[in-house]
């Protein structure tokens, strides 16, 4: 899936403030809360940290992976990015302009530029309005064509994206999930923007619909050197687009690091959790192989937990791990494209399930209110690491 | 990284959106609309057929109400001082020349009915386009652009909800003087406010999906989204709510001429008439009270079982038509 350069072999400029002309979209620090419950006058309202401190570096015209559990803050991140949220601290830089602040009315002419392909094929088209004029809508609203010409370029756009021209006066629901797609591919198609930000986009789909709409993505990618932001909770798709993915956990990214480098080495302990969590489709291999399964369910990102966040359900934690809040940083001699967030990386060929945490469950409980199962209580797995399972409704 | 090969299905699949769909084994398999399947399910409902018949038979009597006028050669207006009235200046009651007898003045009575349904449907049609105008564009600013827009017109709308309608509009409309088109003005604009509060909650749990944040990440501006992508999904209950408001809007304009403060006269209004009649029912004069309050219950109870009917037929749960 790759058009530009390869990522692995572009040292990662984060010390320069100004941007390589390679950078085309570069987020520091971004922070989005969201208040919950009614406002009430002195009283400190509580809040969901539903992102907390993320930064990275998309390059043009490569496919950035993001994965992560259900609720990990992947789909705000993607909004946040799209300037659909407002974003409580931090920076986004496209395409060399700091979109951050600027207002809706700035923002608008930008979203030519960046688009978004959503999860949900039914959700995310009007069922009121007709196929042609859902895809004619990017030209409506910007005034880039109208009438016959209008006309002329959606049917193009169905045809590229594989639909029939001729089902311009459909509905969404005379459509199959697969071909619902296609028309939230050929909308964000439009403009032929520079960013295109995937929010789960396959996750709904029939695993054999799947690979039409991956390899849909990548020929556009190939044709019209757009960059990619493919959020998925699906580890196999994200290997398999991505030049770089970044892990998610409780709003914050615990590794980023080159596709098959993340899958061959990973260096934390989540990482390592998700992977082993990735079917194996042959049945002899699969049993022989330890699944690590976490203890424990995700805690509440009303109130996360002190230090790293994985601590509680980390089978390496240690005291360090409560106490500290690891910084995202290459690790064990890695290059800087592979920084990973933890204290006590995994080394290569280490195997999780040989470990215990050197803190106890109690200290851990004490740290994380009510998050955590106590020891030999039922162990939950990994939600959402399991491929082609279907996420719930997002909040 | 390269692509895997991973396409002969997907090929396939184009190659069958190209050419068309499958070919259909017999009959065709249609993805029907939520309009035409409400459709469907009101042309079954033979209440709402009888229902919609006379509300076409009241409208094709007040469109005609000057042909008939013509036919019996009575106006609307025209007293008959010496058949219309009986020796003590009363009422006369139905005969061969007056087929509903006659009013306090003389006057046909089966003519100014007609007349009086013109008075209702325009006030009925016009204050409920009035009432459907103004709560789309409260419901949906309300709705969508929440805040304090949204709690500033909450507020107003409780305000006039608080107070009751028909009390302010007789006090706007003695003190300013009856006439028609304030009748119109009123009835609209003080029957808004339940029109106002569905869109408000239909829009509130409609902007949170998918397919608005696509729109607001195209950049469409606030009053595209709404009436561009909302309205269209609000509009099966702006439609029930206003088949309903409708009837109300011909009783809110009855009660007012009723009170006196309502169609001036001498136009034909049913409310007036049967505010004039109760003054002559105990008198034995019953026909005078009689056909224009018959009339008034006709009308309503055509458009109130219309409007249910419309309810049922969007109704998702309804059904009937999967058989």
């Amino acid at each position: 899936m790759t058009s530009g350069p390869v990522s692995g072999t572009n040292p990662v400029p984060d010390a320069a403030p100004a941007d390589g002309d390679d950078v085309l979209l570069r987020v520091e620090n971004l922070v989005k809360y969201f208040p919950i419950g009614s406002a009430r006058p002195f009283q400190k309202r509580e809040q969901v940290h539903a992102v907390d401190g993320v930064s990275l570096t998309v390059r043009r015209g490569q496919t950035f992976g993001i994965v992560g559990e259900t609720g990990c803050g992947k789909s705000t991140l993607a909004r946040c990015i799209a300037r659909l949220y407002d974003i409580t601290a931090g920076q986004v830089v496209f395409d060399g302009q700091d979109i951050t602040k600027i207002s809706q009315r700035r923002m608008r002419p930008l979203r030519t530029e960046i688009q978004m392909i959503f999860q949900d094929p039914i959700g995310s088209l009007n069922p009121r309005r007709r196929v042609g004029s859902i895809i004619g809508d990017p030209f409506a609203i910007h005034g880039l064509a109208s009438g016959a010409d209008r006309k002329r370029r959606v049917q193009e756009l169905m045809e590229r994206v594989g639909l029939n021209p001729e089902h311009f006066n459909r509905f969404p629901a005379e459509f199959s999930g697969g071909q619902r797609q296609r028309i939230g591919v050929a909308r964000a198609l439009a403009f032929k923007p520079k960013l295109i930000i995937c929010d789960e986009p396959v996750s709904a789909l029939d695993v054999s619909i799947q690979a039409q709409v991956i390899n849909l993505l990548a020929d556009l990618q190939a044709e019209f050197g757009l960059t990619y932001i493919f959020i998925a909770h699906d580890l196999s798709v994200v290997r398999h687009v991505s030049n770089s993915v970044a892990v998610m956990y409780l709003g914050k990214i615990t590794e980023i690091a080159p596709a098959d480098e993340l899958f061959t080495r990973p260096r934390h302990p989540y990482t390592g959790a998700l992977l082993s969590a990735v079917p194996i489709p042959n049945p002899d291999e699969s049993d022989q192989r330890k699944q690590i399964i976490l203890a424990g369910d995700v805690p509440s990102p009303i109130a996360p937990p002190s230090g790293c966040r994985f601590h509680p359900r980390c089978p390496k934690a240690a005291p360090v791990c409560v106490a500290e809040d690891p910084p995202l940083e290459p690790r064990l001699g890695d290059g800087p494209e592979h920084p990973a967030a933890c204290h006590l990386p995994m080394a290569e060929g280490e195997n999780l399930a040989d470990f215990r945490p050197s803190i106890s469950a109690k200290e851990r409980i004490v740290e994380v209110e009510g998050s955590l199962l106590p020891e030999g209580a039922e162990p939950a797995d990994i939600a959402g690491a399991l491929p082609g399972r279907r996420e719930g409704s997002k909040p | 990284m390269s692509m895997p090969e991973i396409r002969s299905g997907e090929e396939a699949d184009a190659a069958l959106l190209l050419t068309g769909e499958a070919a259909p084994a017999g009959k065709k398999i249609e993805g029907r609309s939520p309009w035409r399947l409400a459709y469907e399910r009101l042309r079954s409902d033979r209440a709402a057929k009888i229902a919609f018949g006379t509300i076409v038979v009241i409208v094709l009597l007040a469109i005609l109400a000057p042909v008939f006028a013509a036919l019996v050669g009575h106006g609307p207006n025209q007293q008959f001082i010496d058949i219309g009235e009986n020796a003590n200046g009363g009422p006369v009651a139905p005969n061969g020349t007056f087929l509903l007898g006659t009013d306090n003045n003389g006057r046909d009575l089966f003519v100014r009915i007609l007349y009086g349904a013109r008075i209702s449907l325009t006030v009925g049609v016009l204050a409920t386009a009035i009432s459907v105008a103004l709560g789309v564009v409260f419901g949906l600013t309300a709705g969508y652009l929440g805040g304090f827009v949204d709690t500033f017109i909450a507020r107003v709308i409780d305000v006039m909800l608080s107070i009751p309608a028909l009390v302010i509009a007789v006090s706007i409309a003695f003190i300013s003087g009856p006439s028609l088109g304030l009748v119109i003005v009123l009835v609209g604009v003080l029957s808004f406010t339940y029109l106002a509060r569905i869109v408000r909650g239909q829009v509130i749990s409609i902007k949170g999906k998918e397919y608005i944040e696509a729109a607001r990440a195209l950049g469409a501006r606030p009053w595209r989204i709404m009436f561009i992508d909302l309205l269209p999904n609000v509009m099966a209950q702006i439609i029930v709510y206003a088949t309903l408001l409708i009837p109300a809007a011909i009783v809110f304009e009855a009660s007012l001429s009723f009170l006196g403060v309502g169609v001036p006269p001498p136009t034909a209004d049913w409310g007036e008439m049967i505010s004039t009649s109760a003054g002559y029912y105990q008198y034995g004069y019953w026909w005078f009270l009689f056909f224009p309050s018959l009339a008034l219950l006709i009308t309503t109870l055509a458009f109130n079982i219309f409007g249910d009917s419309v309810r049922d037929a969007f109704d998702p749960r309804g059904g009937g038509l999967f058989v």
